[in-house]
């Protein structure tokens, strides 16, 4: 929250619809998206109920389990579900482009769901098949072990700041949008839309109002309308444990559940369709492509990991993948932090208010300044001087780098107020080349407009960790190394 | 005063029984302590499902029938064959517990008029098995007491007190689960606030602070699985809390005496328990009520609906850190009119103004860039009618 | 309140006449008996505000360097680190001029002249050109790149700050360590915000103390009893809000410290003047400005904070300690706030005048004669974790010798009183004390009593 959202969102009330924060869309979108709407049944840790999914806005695939709480019927689930996921995910395994010594997917898989929650049952579905076996006692459909080491791959990856490779629709738009609500109501989906894109003839206030009522907009999942579930499913449920298998009730009560179920997701999937659209309606930020070709790293390193039979993602982290994950989380907060700024004027905005960025106009330039360096050699440091009407706020020593020039770092070396502004002077380094005289160009000019923003990725250094048999004493030693069990296989799931 | 207090409480509820005090509303009582309405309506035991249902504002907690077979299947495994499962997992926290733990059902098997007699009988059943200190004894469902803004409130017993080593523990159970030793944050806090409530009447029930430890012994299904597991959890941050507002409820006739002096909420109900009583009335009456009223509310609170539509135009409807951003500037109309130099600022708004005044002309310029450089598609429809929406107020 | 009194400070009781000096000699002896006997692998000192962490840190590495065994010392920042060389350099020059101590440092670092021409003190980046010195000391940082060796002993200072995954990667340098360090100052943070690790004994993003002490529960944890900085008037707010556990004493008796200050002239200055008159009597004031809510760079707020320091030295504040007395330079006087936008406008609004201004963060392990704060909730309206954090709190109400005064917007009770104490709660997670909003409300109760109001 800055106070540049906070005003659009008082700009949003009064509008009575949704004010734009973001000039640039800072997500990527993959060209056929994987689109999953699951719901789960209320009181269960995460037992499916129904879900809609597909990368055809008009061909969705529906499945539906009839009894929730048959073990059986949750694992046919998971294997449907997995007949999608998996040949969708492996579809992106084939084409792919040099990296270094080695290859990488030219294009990855991305699911969107509907909200964060919808991120947390993909997280525990992956949790409750990747320990399954296909052979054994408790054997499951091929698919389903599969299914939950991608699912946990999704989840995993959603903890990226800036990952695209699992989304959940209101984060991103709410990234872009600000609305007349608050935060938490932006959590609902259809009430999210309602101001983001109002129906004619109506506020986004009151569309969002009817939007709450679930009996017009079903919830977006994964919990259902607790008056659907009494009302709609009970009923339809016990019809269908009462009724003997393949009998003409049985068969009856399985369509009107599918129908009921869909009925519930239909709206949410159409939804989905015209947020992605809405979206997709901003150009793509500069950095985003970077971004997803981390993505892209991300999904080729997991796919080898899987064909070569890689074992599941253990249950928690020890304490050296931790410390790992920790920094890896750590470097990519600092670098879309920086880049989104870089990316877009009106998040800049938010920086130039606090002072920690500011934008302004060249008025002198010292383009073949040489000085010393540590060693004694003289080095190129052109000086520039910026004059700007933002309250400036970086002290002398401050790091800064231009949004048109990221990879040019000035140095501040005076903050000098005057009576129509604040003159900045640089003295800058990198991006100009090794002459002795930077080529015109590689450093600014004269009346050039710039952007300078001390809000740059931060260094971060790759931890110097032991190896995982060497965890020490501190941090509980050693731990047992993970082997899959027959105990895990066999987990209740019930 | 004490009497003037608990006579005007009265006035306010009207002639409908009290809605009780329970672990969870006593729980609220830290949800949002500074909501003067939330705090008159529950001390007075007003009906607030039934008022907001009246005043056209219904409130949306439903609960899935899913959800409660699941509870109640939890609840009766853990109970079966002699309190079996609840025996091993008292164990596991107490491994030189005895093999043999007494169990005591203490539920009332008829109606709950005679509570004097359930609290005397269960509380002194409590208080020998402690001062006895002898085996361990489990009592299900024991009738507690606690005192909320000087009324004496009998607690519902829906939980377990479990006595070893002469100290009383309350037992809550949840039907969450707990996966890979984790349990969602809100749903572990909610069981910890409400547990401190029961703590709370339990060191009161048994006049002893020192009888029941400042912790709960929370036992949740385990992973997928219907397996119950069990978990010590520390709740002296939470007794620290509750006790707290409870102790400023006692200053309750401060607020009350900020009322005027015949306001009542009285539903009016009739012989069948349906309101009667004009809601207009019902709703001039609310107003008088100060309602501190945040987005959180939505999901604590049976009168969310009404105060949220009463706040719109308001800055604290969009959430706290937006207000604070906004420098704690109380209206929408004067954000905007302060931002864009329509409305000149009081003295003390001058420098929430003046930031207001650089977002808005930052923000124009931003937008106004990206437009120029051919993106103006990135700015979605625009719909300029600055007329705040005002609500009822 | 109903924080628990009783057992405060039991640990404090025994003998009628309270002997700082010796109290303090008999838990570093302690101390250092577990330490050296080799018994344990971690031993672990809490050490409130100003009670002679360094001290001890330097003569415990005296008494380790004495046996002639390798010793490294890990502290957080260069510039602890610098410290602790001149102060462990001028020791071991005089009880023990073979010692020499390697400063590694990391590639193009410049010693400051303190340190780089001590004739002990080696410093290099490179761990093979510091030869083989009795002391190898280095940042966490730099010795997380260190590989292939191991020391006997360690010392780790500042460990509270330290975060659980520095510690991981340097744990396998040393075979036992004392881990020196102040609870109650500001935890560790990162930037990340997960739940994935809750619960884990190794969480990552905890104190490298928790997770060393929730790995090895039976590990000694001893306390260094008394501080030495805080003056008498400052032992029962401090103990009470921040060390309700634990306590400590202050090394100074009742009227041992003092702050006397000139005649006052000019009338415009009264209420600057009294709480200034109400700290010197007391050892705390209170300024508070008229209720209103304001944006964070509240102008007038820092015009009052940078006016009680420049009233200070207007009024030729004179700091006494037993019987020596010592003008109050600007250097002897710090500004704390929590944000570093108010930083800012509090150096602005105090022109020329060289007193440190810095957020608490920036603050931590400093001392002076006086601080005049910016109470992190002046001017909200409704308290947030990080302004509610029990050690930002702690770091600002702890830097003085003599007094300290708060300035603040009347109103921080009420928003106190109606902030929703209670959050999320994590299944196995240590609950750390004491919470922010009970530390909060301890500390406004005691500052109500030193109020001085502006009208």
């Amino acid at each position: 929250m800055s106070v540049i959202t906070a005003y659009a969102r008082a700009r949003a009330v009064a509008a009575g619809v949704a004010q734009p924060i973001a000039t640039v869309r800072h997500v990527h979108l993959a060209e056929r998206p994987l689109v999953f709407v699951p719901l789960t049944l209320a009181g269960e840790a995460n037992a499916p109920l129904a879900a809609m999914i597909g990368t055809d806005a008009e061909k969705p695939t529906l499945l539906t389990v009839p009894q929730p709480r048959n073990r059986d019927l949750r694992f046919a689930f998971a294997a449907r579900l997995a007949d999608i996921v998996v040949p969708y995910v492996d579809s992106f395994s084939h084409e792919v482009e040099p990296l270094r010594d080695t290859v990488c997917a030219v294009d990855a898989p991305q699911l969107i769901v509907p909200n964060p929650m919808g991120i947390e049952f993909t997280r525990l579905l992956g949790r409750s098949t990747r320990f399954r076996r296909t052979d054994g006692p408790y054997a499951v459909a091929p698919g389903v072990p599969l299914l939950g080491r991608w699912l946990t791959y999704f989840a995993e990856r959603a903890e990226h700041p800036g990952s695209c490779a699992l989304l959940a629709l209101t984060d991103a738009l709410s990234l872009h949008w600000a609305t007349g609500q608050s935060a938490l109501e932006d959590t609902n989906l259809a009430a999210l839309m309602a101001w983001i894109d109002p129906p004619a003839e109506s506020s986004g206030a009151q569309a969002a109002r009817e939007a709450e009522n679930p009996k017009v907009w079903p919830p977006a999942g994964p919990a259902t309308d607790p008056e659907f579930d009494n009302q709609v499913l009970a009923p339809l449920i016990r019809a269908y444990d009462t009724s003997a298998p393949d009998s003409p009730a049985r068969q009856r009560a399985l369509d009107e559940l599918e129908q009921a179920l869909a009925s519930q997701l239909e709206p949410t999937w159409h939804l989905m369709w015209r947020g992605i659209a809405h979206l997709r309606s901003l150009p793509p930020g500069v950095s985003v492509a970077g971004r997803w070709a981390a993505d892209r790293r991300a999904f080729t390193d997991f796919h080898r990991y899987v064909s070569e039979g890689g074992a599941p993602q253990p249950r928690r982290d020890g304490a050296v993948a931790a410390a790992y994950r920790l920094n890896l989380l750590e470097r990519a907060r600092t670098t879309y932090e920086a880049e989104r700024a870089f990316d877009d004027p009106l998040v800049m905005a938010t920086h130039r208010l606090t002072g920690e960025a500011f934008q302004g106009t060249v008025v002198s330039v010292d383009r073949e300044r040489r000085v010393p360096n540590e060693k004694g050699n003289l080095v190129t440091r052109p000086l520039v001087t910026v004059h700007t009407k933002d309250p400036v706020r970086l002290p002398a020593g401050a790091k800064v780098a231009a949004a048109t020039r990221r990879s040019q770092t000035g140095l501040i070396v005076s903050v000098e107020t005057v009576p129509d502004g604040t003159l900045v002077t640089l003295e800058l380094s990198g991006g100009m080349g090794r002459a002795k005289v930077p080529p015109p160009g590689s450093v600014p000019a004269l009346d050039e407009q710039l952007c300078y923003s001390g809000v740059l990725p931060e260094n971060i250094p790759s931890p110097a960790l032991p190896p995982v048999e060497e965890t020490p004493w501190t941090h509980g030693g050693p731990p047992q190394p993970y082997e899959p069990s027959d105990e895990d296989a066999a987990e209740v799931w019930e | 005063m004490q009497n003037d207090t608990d006579a005007r409480l009265r006035r306010i509820r009207g002639s409908a029984r009290p809605t009780r005090h329970n672990a969870r509303t006593i729980a609220a009582l830290t949800g949002n302590p500074g909501c003067s309405r939330r705090t008159i309506v529950d001390t007075a035991g007003v009906d607030k499902e039934k008022l907001a249902r009246h005043i056209g504002f219904p409130s949306r907690f439903g609960q899935s029938e899913f959800a409660i077979t699941r509870t109640n299947a939890f609840q009766t495994l853990l109970r079966a064959d002699d309190y079996a499962e609840l025996t091993r997992l008292l164990r596991e926290v107490f491994p030189e517990a005895p093999e043999q733990i007494q169990y005591l059902d203490l539920e009332a098997t008829d109606n709950t008029d005679a509570q004097d007699q359930r609290y005397a009988r269960d509380q002194a059943l409590i208080s020998q098995a402690i001062a006895g200190n002898t085996g361990a004894t489990l009592f299900d469902h024991p009738l507690l007491s606690l005192n909320v803004a000087g009324q004496n409130v009998y607690l519902e017993p829906e939980l377990l007190v479990f006595q070893y080593g002469g100290s009383a523990y309350v037992v809550q159970v949840r039907s969450f689960a707990v996966i890979d030793g984790q349990a969602n944050g809100e749903n572990v806090g909610q069981a910890a606030l409400q547990a401190a409530g029961y703590v709370l009447a339990l060191r009161q029930t048994l006049g002893n602070p020192d009888a029941a430890p400042p912790e709960v012994l929370l036992i949740c299904p385990k992973d997928f699985s219907n397996v119950p597991t069990i978990t010590r959890l520390d709740i002296r941050w939470q007794l620290i809390a509750v006790e707290y507002q409870l102790d400023r409820l006692t200053h309750i006739d401060t607020l009350l005496d900020a009322l005027p002096p015949h306001l009542n909420l009285d539903l009016g109900l009739d012989a069948s328990g349906n309101p009667t009583r004009p809601a207009t009335e019902l709703i001039d009456a609310l107003r008088h009520l100060p309602a501190r009223y945040f987005p959180e509310c939505l999901s604590n609170c049976d009168l969310a609906f009404f105060c949220r539509h009463e706040a719109t135009g308001h800055t604290a409807a969009l959430g706290r850190s937006v207000r604070e951003e906004l420098g704690g500037i109380e209206t929408i109309a004067e954000v905007l009119g302060f931002a864009e130099g329509t409305v000149a600022p009081p003295e003390e708004w001058d420098e929430a103004a003046a930031l207001l005044r650089g977002a808005a002309w930052l923000y124009a310029e931003s937008v106004a860039a990206a437009a120029y450089s051919g993106e103006s598609a990135a700015l979605g429809p625009s719909r300029d009618s600055r007329e705040p929406e005002r609500g009822v107020s | 309140m109903t924080v628990d009194t009783a057992s405060r400070h039991s640990t404090m009781s025994g003998p009628a006449r309270f002997d700082p000096a010796a109290e303090a000699e008999r838990a570093t002896q302690a101390i250092l008996a577990d330490f050296t006997s080799a018994h344990y692998r971690g031993v672990v000192v809490d050490s409130p505000p100003g009670a002679g962490k360094s001290t001890l840190v330097v003569r415990a590495a005296a008494e380790i360097a004495a046996t002639g065994e390798p010793l490294m010392i890990v502290a957080q920042t260069n510039e602890q680190v610098d410290d602790l060389v001149d102060r462990l350099a001028r020791r071991l020059a005089q009880n023990m001029p073979s010692a020499r101590i390697g400063r590694l440092s990391r590639a193009g670092y410049t010693a400051p002249d303190r340190i780089a021409n001590l004739p002990n003190v080696t410093v290099d980046s490179d761990l093979t050109a510091l030869g083989e010195p009795t002391i190898t000391i280095a940042t966490a940082a730099k010795w997380a790149h260190v590989k292939d060796r191991t020391w006997r002993w360690a010392i780790v200072d500042e460990a509270y700050q330290m975060r659980s995954d520095s510690l991981l990667a340097i744990a396998s340098r040393f075979e036992r360590a004392l881990f020196v360090g102040d609870p109650g100052q500001l935890d560790p943070f990162s930037t990340v915000d997960s739940d994935r690790w809750r619960g884990l004994t190794w969480d990552p993003m905890q104190s490298a103390v928790a997770v060393l002490l929730r790995n090895n529960p039976d590990l000694p944890v001893h306390r260094l009893p008394v501080s030495w900085r805080l003056p008498h008037t400052a032992e029962r707010i401090i103990a009470d809000a921040f060390y309700p556990h634990t306590g400590f004493r202050s090394g100074t008796g009742p009227g041992e410290r003092g702050l006397r200050l000139g005649t006052a002239s000019g009338g415009s200055t009264a209420p600057i003047d009294a709480v200034l008159n109400e700290a010197a009597a007391s050892g705390w004031g209170l300024l508070e400005l008229p209720a209103r809510y304001t944006v964070r760079t509240d102008s007038e707020a820092a015009a009052a904070v940078a006016a009680v320091a420049r009233r200070l030295i207007e009024r030729r504040a004179v700091a006494r300690s037993a019987d020596q007395e010592q003008p109050i330079t600007p250097q002897r006087i710090a500004i704390g706030a929590a944000h570093r936008d108010q930083v800012a406008a509090i150096r602005t609004a105090l022109g020329n005048l060289p007193v440190a201004v810095d957020t608490a963060n920036r603050l931590q392990g400093r001392e002076y004669d006086v601080t005049v704060v910016l109470h992190p909730l002046s001017g909200r309206r409704d308290a947030s974790a990080f302004h509610l954090e029990s050690g930002r709190l702690c770091v600002l109400a702890s830097r003085h010798r003599q007094a300290c005064v708060v300035v603040a917007r009347a109103g921080i009770r009420e928003v106190l009183d109606t902030h929703p104490p209670t959050g999320p709660v994590h299944l196995s997670e240590p609950v750390k004390f004491p919470d922010g909003w009970v530390a909060n409300q301890t500390v406004m109760a005691h500052l109500e009593a030193h109020r001085v109001r502006v009208r």
